[in-house]
């Protein structure tokens, strides 16, 4: 097919319903308002249903339900409307549904403002919720990936019965770019949904959908089979893309539209001499600790970047064993940080080369 | 980082038929088109295309409905130029998420000696802000034109473009006098998106009777376009696109 100009929440939109998603649940908050917008006007006609409900809270619900029923679903909203919904995603991932939700970051904390942030890295990876649970996190820097990711989401959400978040800034929620929807095709064998409580048919026992254990012992042995799954997870979904790693004297790790930055700096100190690396996390959680494995011999520290200020250090220290000095520079609130600016931190990191 | 004004790759020929075409619209300009057809883009180009052809030259804000990517985030640039922008009555702040436009617009609808371009949000519901200056609408006295982009999904053909010529004439209760060919893919576009688009807009013209003001494409393309089209070409400069972007 050929590629179509399209607005991030659009695409957002048609990638669910192309990957077969036929319910939409939320509750409209800037800058992801187009998402539900899209949802409204399409889903009717592929004979889906869109309900706006009266609140975050109440739309996290709605998705538990639909899930528990067995159908493919998804809600969107933004960085506080998200913070609403923890207690929701906490019982789905309790409860092993599928769903997908997506985050369309904006300034924080509290109402913050309207404008791109990444400062909910932490809700998306610690979980906002209660409980050991764990969320698998895409986080896609351009709109195809988003296209792409958002069709996985669905079937990774079903394979592993988890809930899968997908993460971008208002950037990427707001920016037109070209897209393509190629045929897809899966990666995961997909089960039947056995579990779901889509009536017995008189043919067998009711299935029950469910987050609350009266025997500690069998939530214990609940919690246990959790974290194997999570260990899964993380073997088998942790990604990155690695940018210009040769001979980088400084990796920058950056996700999101601040990788799309950090390439700008990136191609421009190259022009001067300074060969400048990137890792960019495409899944948030589990984190591609893996990519920081084996960095360049020349390599004499990292510099995170990101819209907020520094939540994803920790993962970075964690996954290179503190081998190296880690070094920060973000900008917040709305603000979005200049290839420069990146450019001048790296250089002064390198003690001022010319 | 503001880029530097215009990159003059047109002759003097060219740059006095545009001039010329500038000169000839009416005072008040209205710019419509759906999110995404670039109208914003076109109306920064545009009101500085006016500027440096010697009008004075006001630019409204009146994007209530998409709180990114509006011609207010460039106003320190268009005021530079000498350009007054109007957008909502607590300032150009990017984190105003409230449908409110400053008073100070009647300022342009209202003295003679300015010419006013009023950048109007995406589709009929961005359109509403506009329907309470429609008494300054009168016929003969101002322009109303759509940006059109037939790589959008909604405004590929002749249907989807007349759905949102209508839907927005009945909103703002005025009617639209010319039609804008903005046929992109962003920093991608070539002179066949350009000229796949001028194929549609030629149709909507021949449906409606409207005339091809302008054509408009980035200048790299806008060079290579045939001297021959229907409209004025406009080069671009894409100005509410970032480097990285």
């Amino acid at each position: 097919m050929a590629k179509v100009l399209m607005k991030g929440n659009e695409a957002i939109g048609a990638a669910a319903i192309n990957a077969g998603c036929r319910y939409f649940f939320g509750y409209p908050i800037t800058p992801q308002n187009e998402v539900p917008e899209y949802m409204s006007r399409e889903l009717p006609k592929v004979g889906g249903v869109f309900v706006q409900a009266e609140s975050e809270v109440a739309a996290i619900n709605m998705v538990y339900g639909a899930s528990g029923a067995g159908a493919r679903v998804m809600t969107s909203s933004s960085s506080p409307g998200i913070a609403l919904k923890q207690e929701g995603i906490t019982y789905i991932a309790g409860a092993e549904l599928p769903c997908v939700i997506v985050n369309i970051m904006r300034g924080g904390p509290g109402l913050g403002g309207i404008q791109p942030a990444q400062s909910d890295y932490n809700q998306s990876t610690r979980g906002g919720g209660n409980g050991d649970y764990k969320l698998l996190v895409y986080a896609p820097a351009n709109l195809q990936e988003m296209v792409d990711m958002v069709q996985e989401a669905f079937d990774a959400a079903d394979y592993y019965r988890n809930p899968v978040l997908v993460v971008g800034d208002g950037m990427i929620g707001q920016m037109m770019e070209p897209v393509e929807f190629k045929p897809y095709v899966s990666k995961y064998e997909l089960a039947e949904k056995t579990w779901a409580t889509d009536g017995t048919k008189g043919k067998r026992g009711p299935n029950i959908i469910n987050s609350l254990f009266l025997d500690p012992a069998k939530l214990e042995d609940h919690n246990v089979k959790l974290q194997a799954k999570y260990k899964a997870i993380k073997e088998n979904e942790a990604r990155a893309e690695l940018y210009n790693m040769d001979n980088a004297q400084v990796v920058i790790v950056a996700y999101g539209t601040t990788s799309r930055i950090a390439k700008n700096a990136i191609e421009s100190l190259k022009k001067e001499g300074i060969e400048v690396g990137l890792i960019r996390p495409q899944t948030l959680w589990p984190f591609p600790d893996r990519a920081f494995e084996t960095l360049p011999e020349a390599c004499k520290g990292l510099l995170v970047v990101e819209m907020s200020m520094g939540q994803m250090i920790d993962d970075v220290k964690l996954a290179t064993s503190c081998r190296l000095p880690v070094e920060f520079y973000g900008r917040s609130g709305g603000m979005i940080p200049e290839p420069d600016a990146i450019a001048d931190k790296i250089k002064e990191m390198l003690g001022g080369v010319k | 980082m503001e880029k530097k004004s215009q990159s003059n790759t047109f002759n003097v020929k060219d740059v006095t038929e545009l001039q010329n075409a500038l000169l000839a619209d009416h005072r008040i300009r209205v710019i419509i088109g759906h999110y995404g057809s670039g109208k914003t883009e076109f109306s920064v180009n545009y009101a500085l295309a006016m500027s440096q052809a010697g009008l004075k030259t006001s630019l409204a804000d009146l994007d209530i409905v998409n709180p990114y990517f509006r011609s207010r985030e460039k106003a320190e640039m268009l005021e530079k130029h000498g350009i007054h922008v109007i957008s909502s009555s607590r300032g150009h702040n990017a984190n105003i998420d409230i449908p409110m436009i400053s008073a100070e617009i009647f300022a342009p609808l209202e003295n003679l000696s300015t010419h006013v371009v009023l950048d109007v949000g995406g589709d009929a519901i961005g359109a509403r802000a506009v329907a309470q200056f429609r008494h300054h609408l009168k016929p003969g006295q101002y322009d109303m034109y759509c940006v059109i982009n037939r790589n959008r999904e909604q405004t590929k053909d002749l249907q989807g473009v007349m759905d949102h010529i209508r839907g927005i004439e009945a909103t703002i209760g005025a009617k639209v006098t010319g039609l804008i060919n903005n046929t992109h893919m962003l920093r991608e576009t070539t002179v066949q998106d350009v000229m796949y688009g001028q194929e549609l807009v030629m149709e909507v013209s021949a449906f409606t009777g409207l005339p091809i003001r302008y054509v408009s494409a980035i200048a790299t393309v806008a060079e290579q376009l045939p001297k021959s089209l229907a409209g004025t070409i406009i080069p671009l400069e894409l100005y509410m696109r970032e480097a990285w972007m």
